[in-house]
């Protein structure tokens, strides 16, 4: 009943029936719903990750003395410290954080893009709804350049367990560290950047329902409010996913 | 005041648009159907077909347990290479028997066929809605799962056979296609095919649930609701939650497999070889997988609950027991059903005080199990109990539950599990309290809601039959499972007489393997008897079972939309049987209080007052 004024006498018949109790439509539940599945998908990883990461030692010592090696988990501010034309500069963690910052405030925009379409204002729907594309497709970008640097690895490169070097990373064997610490970060990031791009390709889609009028024939941009909290969800998890990658 | 006005304009505006009859062509009606009861419908054609297959793969196993000696070259035609020679079954095709067994009964016979079933048909006809929330979702969850079906059956089929990692997948073994051979293209179909399952699962399961919230008709309170629909709520819950933990654990697996990560892998040996994977933890995914697998035995068994709840309480012409104690245990069921996976774990090596925590928590689910076993049988107590076929199937399940659930707390004691763990005694308790108990349900649900879905009415006679020889083989094949389990038999193992301490039990292993030979024979009654009376069945009146429950007032084969009219609004419970006062030995939902002043409770009187008729 989105769009109707309804006034609820008591809380009482909220539940009785005949009615939406949560005031939101079928459309919106679903996606909630399916929010809270993923929610646990994510988790999952998350908790697979703490597992698999603690059962390997971390480093110990000063952080000035540490170097690469198979034997402990790298510390992640010494293996994400490379910036887009800066090369060789030790920049920690300094890409990662533009890049978190490009998503929130795509989810910003998205916001604005929501509240614009309560008013009705196709113009600023349009507008926003773009923003936020762009600030998706910018993460997938920077995103893309930062898988690019960690499979070339640095030029010193990392020993193996059998002695010899090796350059960068894949699924199996990398410079850095212990084998699944860049399997980890390829299939967490990977999963959560597929994530991304199937929001950003809905948000395109809703985007384009908008811009030719499809919306504001049916009268309402809830659309863009369920896309909406695709996309703040994503943004969420990547909160988490930095948090345990980069930051702990 | 205003809520009710624009509640009117709704339903005038619906009863506009849903009255005429949809005049769809054969591919939309039954094919392509958004129809909730058509989709229904297929789900339990399709449980059918794969319960038969599952059933029968489970026989082949049996004639090895059971008739060791046999020679199998008769079944050459059908199984080809995977009779040896000297025509016994080969014996990693046993693994993949016993795997593809449980994948399919679990899975595809018990989840999808129980609770997409009878979700799917019973939710909108009992809360009074013209469909499911999303038809369009609805459907595709649907055809998910046949996708999902057709990549898993013909998995049965290639050459490397289907997967043989038991239905719990364990890695290593189903991690490396070296392994054994059905670890190989049939596992990986094994994880496509649950992909697209659990795709469907989500896809039913948020329409489950938006629609139990949203679409109930007026007056349908959740405390109004019959436990069916309590059931399938709490369940579609439950595999909301359970089941995107296994896509994690599926993909992980599948990167473990195809693409050289070593997730659950890590110093491994095999055929003399040392593998490069280091640094993964089988155990790993053994949390994941029973973090789902866990709550999926409640998502199986909480359906059949609720059918029988139903049932019961109609044929016992008594309220049901404990109303809010039956939601309130099925609550607690759902929750605790979380936090005790790792009792499936207890050998793995964890610490003796977390196996406690967990046998702890586990021993705690006796309790909501016993109030919802004490409160079907004090339905029972002293009700005028009609005993049609669907009423003997759901106080099978009773049986059932009971029998099975003892076992269970032996079980759940971290300290015994250690001696009871993988041997015949564990196959003995799942399958009774879980398997055979869903089973029931299921069945029980066909019997008992078959006028509603055809129109017509299924044998009487044939049910009895089909009862008796079910619940005497049901215990003759797995109470005696116990005692092999007990002298410390395991489960999977291809041959009983390769070892002489348990040659004793080769007779019991025959008797066990010709009851099932029978029980499973006993189910081509109710095949019969479901699809003769589906043309030839009596036809059905409008409420044959004199049931209180809202889909009882739809037409004898509702149409699209389900009632014809505007929506019935409730006025009262679904278990007002045999109410003290009341002429009528059930008032049905729709029957308000203002009409039936000689039968009301104080507080129904009063409510009476505030009814608007």
């Amino acid at each position: 009943m989105a769009g109707t004024a309804v006034v609820v006498d008591s809380n009482e018949n909220l539940w009785n029936g005949g009615t939406e109790p949560l005031k939101a439509s079928y459309g919106k539940l679903m996606m909630w719903f399916f929010l809270l599945s993923d929610a646990f998908t994510f988790t999952s990883l998350l908790a697979t990750y703490g597992f698999i990461r603690f059962a390997h030692p971390a480093f110990e010592g000063e952080i000035e003395n540490f170097v690469f090696s198979q034997e402990y988990w790298p510390i992640p501010e010494m293996v994400f410290n490379a910036v887009p034309f800066l090369h060789g500069i030790h920049l920690p963690l300094v890409f990662v954080g533009i890049m978190t910052f490009i998503l929130i405030l795509s989810s910003v925009t998205m916001v604005l893009a929501v509240d614009a379409g309560h008013r009705n204002d196709k113009v600023a729907v349009e507008k926003w709804m773009l923003w936020t594309i762009l600030g998706g497709l910018t993460f997938l970008g920077c995103q893309a350049w930062e898988w690019m640097h960690f499979i070339h690895g640095t030029e010193a490169g990392g020993q193996l367990l059998d002695g010899s070097f090796f350059h960068g990373a894949n699924l199996s064997l990398n410079q850095y560290g212990p084998p699944n610490f860049a399997a980890l970060f390829f299939f967490i990031t990977g999963f959560h950047g597929f994530h991304v791009f199937s929001g950003v390709v809905i948000n395109f889609i809703i985007f384009y329902q908008a811009t030719t009028g499809v919306l504001e024939r049916r009268g309402t941009y809830e659309m863009v409010e369920k896309v909406g909290l695709y996309w703040h969800f994503v943004d969420l998890v990547w909160v988490f996913v930095f948090t345990f990658f980069y930051l702990v | 005041m205003a809520v009710t006005e624009v509640q009117l304009d709704e339903h005038v505006e619906h009863a506009a648009h849903d009255d005429h009859e949809h005049h769809g062509n054969f591919v939309t009606n039954y094919i392509f159907s958004q129809d909730h009861k058509v989709i229904g419908k297929q789900f339990l054609i399709a449980g059918i077909f794969w319960a038969i297959i599952g059933g029968g793969l489970s026989i082949i196993f049996r004639l090895q347990l059971g008739f060791p000696d046999m020679n199998l070259e008769w079944l050459r035609p059908l199984l080809g290479g995977w009779i040896t020679e000297s025509g016994k079954i080969d014996t990693e095709f046993y693994l993949a028997l016993v795997t593809m067994h449980g994948t399919i009964m679990v899975f595809f016979v018990l989840t999808a066929g129980l609770s997409g079933t009878f979700s799917n048909f019973l939710i909108p006809l009992q809360i009074g809605a013209r469909d499911m929330a999303s038809g369009f979702m609805n459907m595709l969850s649907f055809w998910f799962f046949m996708l999902s079906s057709v990549i898993m059956f013909i998995s049965l089929f290639i050459s490397t056979g289907p997967a043989a990692g038991g239905w719990t997948i364990y890695p290593p073994l189903s991690a490396l296609p070296q392994a054994i051979s059905g670890s190989g293209l049939g596992m990986t179909l094994w994880l496509v095919s649950m992909v697209f399952f659990i795709a469907s699962q989500l896809l039913g399961g948020i329409n489950y649930i938006s629609t139990i919230i949203n679409l109930r008709t007026k007056g349908m309170s959740f405390t109004k609701m019959p436990l069916t629909i309590w059931a399938f709520f709490l369940t579609a819950i439950l595999g909301l939650l359970s089941f995107p933990v296994l896509v994690a654990a599926a993909l992980l697996l599948v990167f473990d497999r195809s693409f050289g990560t070593s997730f659950y892998l890590s110093d491994i040996f095999i055929g003399g070889e040392a593998l490069p994977n280091s640094g993964g933890s089988p155990i790993l995914f053994q949390h994941l997988f029973w973090f789902l697998g866990h709550p999926e035995v409640y998502i199986i068994i909480m359906p059949a609950l609720g059918i029988t709840s139903e049932i019961i309480s109609t044929n016992s012409r008594k309220p049901i027991f404990g109303y809010r104690a039956m939601i309130g245990s099925l609550m607690g069921i759902g929750i605790l059903s979380f936090v005790v996976w790792a009792h499936h774990m207890f050998v793995t090596g964890m610490s003796p005080f977390l196996g406690s925590i967990f046998m702890i928590l586990t021993l705690i689910i006796a309790v909501p199990s016993a109030i919802k076993s004490f409160n079907y049988i004090t339905t029972l107590w002293q009700g005028n109990i009609r005993f049609t076929s669907a009423m003997l199937f759901s106080i099978g399940l009773v049986s059932l539950f009971i029998s099975g659930g003892v076992t269970g707390i032996f079980l759940g004691n971290s300290a015994l599990d250690i001696f009871l763990h993988d041997t015949y005694f564990v196959v003995a308790h799942f399958h009774l309290v879980m398997g055979s108990s869903a089973f029931f349900g299921m069945v029980a649900g066909i019997y008992h809601w078959y006028p509603k879905m055809f129109g017509r009415m299924m044998d009487e006679k044939l049910g009895y039959i089909h009862f008796w020889l079910t619940f005497i083989g049901v215990y003759l094949v797995f109470f005696p499972l116990h005692y092999i389990g007990i002298a410390g038999f395991p489960r999977r193992y291809y041959s009983f007489t390769n070892f002489d301490a348990f040659s004793d039990f080769a007779d019991l292993n025959m008797f066990v393997s010709v009851a099932a030979i029978c029980t499973f024979g006993a189910q081509f009654i109710f095949l019969f008897n479901f699809f003769y009376s589906m043309y030839r069945g009596k036809k059905a009146s409008l409420n044959p079972w004199d049931s209180n429950t809202l889909e009882w007032t739809t037409p004898r084969e509702p149409g699209h939309g389900n009632w014809p009219g505007e929506i019935p609004t409730v006025y009262r419970w679904p278990y007002d049987y045999s109410k003290p006062g009341s002429e009528s030995d059930f008032i049905p939902q729709t029957v308000p209080y203002t009409n039936t002043p000689e039968s009301n409770l104080p507080h129904e009187a009063e409510e009476a007052k505030n009814e608007k008729v």
